[in-house]
């Protein structure tokens, strides 16, 4: 039972990452390295503040949000827009060096120490006992409650609201969206900022839960896998991918070694490509293929 | 990327001459005394350097081969660096084996791993294949380590100074001179190779695969071909590397060497060999010079222990610079300083030429 709570956990924790690499890959068909230095910079802000400002949790969490989400749009308008036109391959390239490059700034504020920004908020991350032998930790809930909460949002939004249309109009067709007089920038920002939200909402919650450190990224790199097993392009398919993924994670944890538990994603991802490459729910045009 | 030159062709016999003219003898003259005559007159440090240098370069050429030259996208540098560094410090450790056995082992296993994560590129092509080699890089570190742990040698494998022709190369003088080899070997290889029909290919598969195809270009033969060549240099860079550091241990092979080399042919200028030779040297020193400008400038001596976090900053913010503002590296702004002085004291650009 403990092993299936633990698989909800985390692939809940995994699509909450995962739609912030396909939110930007759907509007511009840039994959974002620096995703993961987004999700720990979320969990920094929350830390500052919740050290600084307030100790009460909600208006922390709440500024640390907008913070978060004025991430993405500095990096969009600082940086990405004079990307656009560019090879995708340069654009790659640019979020490489941006990763490096908030690394850096992370560790030259925070250093490298692993910090807990639980102890200065009034909350108590206690284990509950839903179900006989299975034990879920309070921000284990909120993962996956805002991971629910996330993707509701995101379906209601894309499909109902005005913003949401044109924002899938940009993604399917750059040129006749901006001919029909949408802004691109716009929409691209837009998605930019969203994606550093939901990276660093999956930041701070994992922050809360488990501590923060500048290795926090690497579970921004360990999500790829599980957003092409799902396919590039896909929400829905982020769900089965984050699934499929922390199954092959718990499964080498309990029955091989957990260091190897860390290559279990990649495993994955090297026969989905070999099997799938488009993903379980991407679409097969998108690819470029040979 | 082209380069004016005063120097005009008149038989087709000069098209296949490596030096054109007079002026390039005589540099090419000088730049050979001043690698032969360099470590005799060099201090210890600028010769450690320079070793640094040429270590890099053999993995830089190699990514230029695949990246610069046959368009495909590699995020598995490190990975391959570290497999032939495992692969010489398992060979050395398990049956103590020479360097000229270690050497050709690991270029091997870089072969054949290359081929095995080169397949997805037969289908895909782009940001997919990035993703597959990153792949390459977290298995092949997994397994070294786990080598290291399961062996006990938790902190890493030290490997003793190879022997070549009985003698043993541990004097950095030595180490120069095998480096220098190994590089002005590869550096010709590669010209040679880019000259020849498996070069040419690669260039028009990396400029438009469908028209490369259209001209019977087997597209997967090449794609493949160019992955091995590169694995095997890099594995056979990663063996030397692991000798001259004389340990291995897999942090040493991180994320942050792949972005590296990255950097070492975005800087130098994607697409020349000259500009992988600038990129090694800017990305190698780099840095060094930031530790020597906190010196000059007496910044507080707390900064030291930020010293790699500046690092990481500094890097990024090159990387960005040379990404967003001049794309072609390095070779870009010596090409156009070259063409100044060339049409000077004319100022318009010859059509063509960027």
């Amino acid at each position: 039972m403990q092993n299936i709570a633990n698989l909800i956990v985390l692939s809940s924790l995994y699509s909450l990452i995962g739609c912030g690499y396909v939110f930007i890959y759907r509007s511009s068909r840039i994959l974002n390295l620096a995703h993961g230095e987004f999700m720990a910079l979320g969990g920094y802000f929350l830390f500052t503040i919740s050290i600084n400002l307030f100790s009460a949790p909600v208006p922390s969490f709440i500024l640390s949000f907008i913070f978060s989400t004025l991430l993405g749009f500095v990096v969009y308008y600082i940086l990405m827009r004079y990307m656009a036109g560019e090879s995708i391959f340069a654009a790659v390239l640019v979020t490489i060096a941006l990763g490096i490059l908030l690394r850096g700034i992370i560790t030259l504020t925070w250093t490298s120490q692993l910090w807990y920004p639980l102890k200065y908020l009034d909350i108590q991350n206690i284990s509950h006992q839903i179900i006989k032998g299975a034990v879920i930790s309070t921000f284990g809930i909120v993962k996956i409650g805002s991971a629910i909460f996330i993707y509701l949002a995101i379906f209601l939004c894309l499909k109902f609201t005005k913003w949401g249309q044109r924002m899938r109009a940009v993604g399917e067709k750059p040129l006749l969206a901006s001919q029909r007089g949408i802004e691109l920038h716009k929409y691209y920002a837009l998605s930019w900022g969203i994606s550093a939200f939901t990276g660093g909402l999956a930041g701070m919650i994992q922050a809360c839960d488990s501590g923060l450190d500048p290795g926090m990224s690497v579970v921004g790199l360990k999500t790829f896998p599980v957003v092409l097993v799902g396919g590039l392009d896909s929400f829905i398919g982020v769900i089965p991918g984050a699934f499929t993924v922390a199954l092959a994670e718990i499964i080498t944890i309990n029955y091989i070694s957990p260091q190897a538990s860390d290559v279990a994603p990649f495993f994955v991802l090297l026969l989905m490509l070999l099997i799938r490459p488009w993903g379980l729910f991407g679409v097969k045009e998108e690819l470029e293929r040979v | 990327m082209s380069f004016t030159s005063l120097h005009f062709k008149k038989s087709y016999k000069e098209e296949l001459f490596f030096i054109e003219n007079r002026t390039q003898w005589l540099l090419l003259g000088v730049l050979i005394l001043g690698l032969i005559f360099f470590p005799f007159f060099s201090t210890p440090f600028l010769l450690d350097l320079a070793n640094q240098v040429f270590l890099a370069l053999i993995g830089a050429i190699a990514l230029m081969m695949l990246t610069g030259y046959a368009g495909q996208i590699s995020l598995g540098h490190a990975g391959l660096i570290a497999a032939g560094a495992f692969t010489t410090a398992i060979l050395f450790k398990e049956i103590r084996a020479p360097f000229w056995i270690t050497l050709p082992a690991s270029g091997l296993v870089g072969g054949i791993l290359g081929f095995i994560f080169g397949l997805p590129s037969l289908r895909l092509k782009g940001l997919y294949l990035a993703l597959s080699t990153l792949s390459l890089h977290f298995i092949v570190n997994y397994i070294g380590a786990e080598y290291e742990t399961q062996r006990g040698f938790a902190t890493g494998v030290v490997i003793e100074p190879p022997v070549l022709f009985s003698i043993i190369i541990e004097d950095p003088r030595a180490w120069y001179f095998l480096l220098l080899f190994f590089d002005v070997i590869l550096i010709i290889f590669l010209i040679n190779l880019l000259r020849s029909r498996t070069g040419r290919a690669w260039m028009a598969v990396r400029d438009r695969d469908i028209a490369a195809e259209a001209l019977g270009i087997k597209l997967s033969s090449y794609k493949l071909s160019a992955f091995v060549t590169s694995s095997t240099i890099t594995s056979i860079g990663g063996c030397l590397f692991a000798y001259y550091r004389g340990f291995v241990s897999a942090e040493a092979y991180s994320l942050f060497l792949t972005i590296e080399y990255i950097a070492m042919i975005i800087i130098g200028g994607i697409g020349s060999i000259l500009g992988t030779i600038f990129g090694t040297i800017f990305v190698v020193l780099l840095p060094y010079v930031i530790e020597i400008m906190t010196k000059i400038f007496h910044f507080s001596p707390r900064i030291t222990t930020f010293m790699f976090s500046i690092n990481h900053i500094i890097f990024g913010l090159i990387m960005i610079i040379f990404l967003v503002f001049e794309p072609q590296g390095l070779v870009g702004i010596w090409s156009r300083i070259k063409n100044y002085f060339i049409l000077w004291p004319f100022k318009y650009k010859i059509s063509g030429i960027e």
